[in-house]
């Protein structure tokens, strides 16, 4: 079930996920100012910022986690008003329970906890052999990949990054982003990505948003095909041109 | 190799089985005076004829009784007073400080106020046993339940979990750990409540039994009622550190132990 949409045009695609002028305020501090943001169906958009910008808020607020002060979400063409059950968050810590096994801990999010999809969901991300291993034996990639095989089981269609792979090595980052752009490419998930690695971003977003004090302040579009050449010139400009953005704030 | 696991497997044994051996050896020389500490044969002796007399049985079914529903009921309690302070905030508002007093009272300072309330019936060994018990378990399984690791909550509710699947799934195996270490501690105050409680003022138990002994200077009664304590406390304590072995078997700290 591969869906191709690097070169439809944006317009001509449905719209996933939108943000509707939202704000979030913590007491008087306001986290989020009037946000707008519409992500088409099958879409990776990477949000960047630096930290405490507002990213981290933003995303909740799509999961459901957290209710918005004023504005609303519009998922699947309905406003959310409780948990976003369409989409799936993922931390920078795996958050799988150590007291199940790999395989159970995937299990847990299919629908009717069926084995058979959980079994097939670990072994997409490679992770097949470990099925009836604990969580605790696993590197931190590998766990990773047991909360992204997860994920994709509970059959969910907007996938929420928040930093996925901040606290892996850069070789292990490398191979968890061919993985999950094979995935996407593979079953077409739509994808809000955070992240602090303007690399990451352009490597795998259509879209690419600077934050910067709860607002977006750069909205670039990528159009470069996939997979991409990190050390072509449109990408290392396109790098530069975000990451001078990203550190004038 | 096979060698030092044999070594691993034996050395805890090695500190008991020397320490009957230097009894063992003391009595038969005369070096340790039959009516200050009697020889092991005699306390074997007196085990075998309060079997066959049915004594023993008895006092040891009505110990055992009382241990296990006195740990039920305080167990229980303690349990669920947690559960509720760990999970609701009103609840906790409402009588952790209050728990957190009263389990500064050493309970064993109730006896006398028990005695008056409960006369020396089964009851009053009960009430002992339950006040004992219930703090472990209630401090340990409220640690348990405050120190989960929020992200996995947050994880449940993303997921769709219902209340029950949140509980069952996430926050008590969650609070295992601690909720286990809590028995094994409760386990300890157990016996020890049963012990004072049962010499106190009783007609039937084992510590009954070692305090009626005492009257007559039976003394290898005495070391029975004792090495039967200690027995049933090891025994007790092995089964819980069974069930850690298999419930916390997730547990790199727990897998080798």
């Amino acid at each position: 079930m591969s869906i191709l949409i690097a070169d439809t045009p944006q317009t001509a695609r449905r719209s996933a996920l939108s943000i509707v002028d939202v704000s979030k305020a913590f007491g008087k501090k306001f986290v989020l100012q009037g946000i707008d943001l519409d992500v088409a169906q099958g879409e990776i958009v990477s949000i960047v910022g630096r930290s405490g910008c507002g990213k981290s808020t933003l995303l909740r607020v799509l999961s459901g986690l957290e209710m918005p002060s004023s504005g609303h979400i519009v998922v699947g063409g309905k406003s959310l008003t409780g948990l976003n059950r369409a989409a799936r968050l993922m931390f920078q810590d795996a958050a799988l329970l150590p007291w199940r096994t790999v395989l159970q801990n995937v299990e847990l999010a299919a629908p009717n906890r069926d084995r058979h999809a959980a079994r097939q969901a670990l072994t997409h991300v490679g992770l097949g052999e470990r099925a009836n291993d604990w969580p605790t034996v696993l590197s931190g990639g590998q766990r990773q990949r047991v909360a992204l095989a997860r994920a994709l089981s509970s059959r969910a269609t907007i996938l929420l990054f928040d930093e996925p792979l901040g606290a892996l090595d850069a070789l292990t980052r490398l191979d968890m982003q061919a993985l999950i752009e094979r995935l996407w490419d593979e079953t077409g998930f739509t994808a809000v990505l955070i992240t602090h690695d303007v690399e990451e971003a352009v490597a795998l977003a259509d879209r690419v948003l600077v934050m910067e004090a709860g607002h977006f302040v750069l909205e670039q579009p990528i159009t470069l095909p996939r997979p991409r050449d990190r050390t072509a010139r449109e990408f290392v400009d396109l790098r530069e041109r975000i990451l001078s953005r990203v550190l004038q704030s | 190799m096979n060698l030092s696991r044999l070594v691993d497997y034996f050395l805890p044994w090695f500190l008991p089985l020397a320490l009957m051996g230097v009894w063992f050896v003391g009595s038969r020389s005369g070096w340790i005076p039959p009516q200050e500490l009697p020889a092991p044969g005699a306390v074997v002796r007196s085990a075998i004829a309060l079997t066959k007399s049915g004594e023993l049985p008895h006092h040891l079914g009505t110990s055992a009784k009382r241990a296990v529903v006195g740990l039920a009921i305080g167990g229980g309690i303690g349990f669920l007073l947690a559960l509720a302070n760990g999970l609701s905030k009103w609840s906790r508002n409402f009588s952790d400080s209050s728990v957190q007093m009263l389990r500064t009272i050493p309970h064993l300072a109730l006896i006398p106020l028990v005695i008056i309330w409960f006369g020396i019936g089964e009851e009053a060994k009960r009430f002992l046993i339950v006040t004992g018990v219930l703090f472990p378990i209630y401090i340990n399984t409220f640690h348990g339940i405050r120190s989960l690791d929020p992200k996995l909550i947050e994880m449940g509710r993303v997921y769709g979990f219902g209340p029950w699947a949140l509980f069952s799934q996430i926050i008590f195996p969650g609070a295992l750990p601690s909720i286990l270490v809590g028995l094994r501690y409760a386990l300890g105050l157990m016996w020890l409540t049963l012990i004072v409680a049962e010499t106190v003022a009783t007609d039937s138990g084992i510590g009954y039994m070692t305090m009626n002994a005492r009257e007559f200077l039976q003394t290898d009664v005495v070391v029975l009622g004792i090495l039967l304590y200690a027995l049933l406390g090891k025994l007790a304590d092995g089964t819980v550190v069974l069930l850690e072995r298999w419930f916390l078997r997730w547990n790199p700290s727990y897998r080798h132990a």
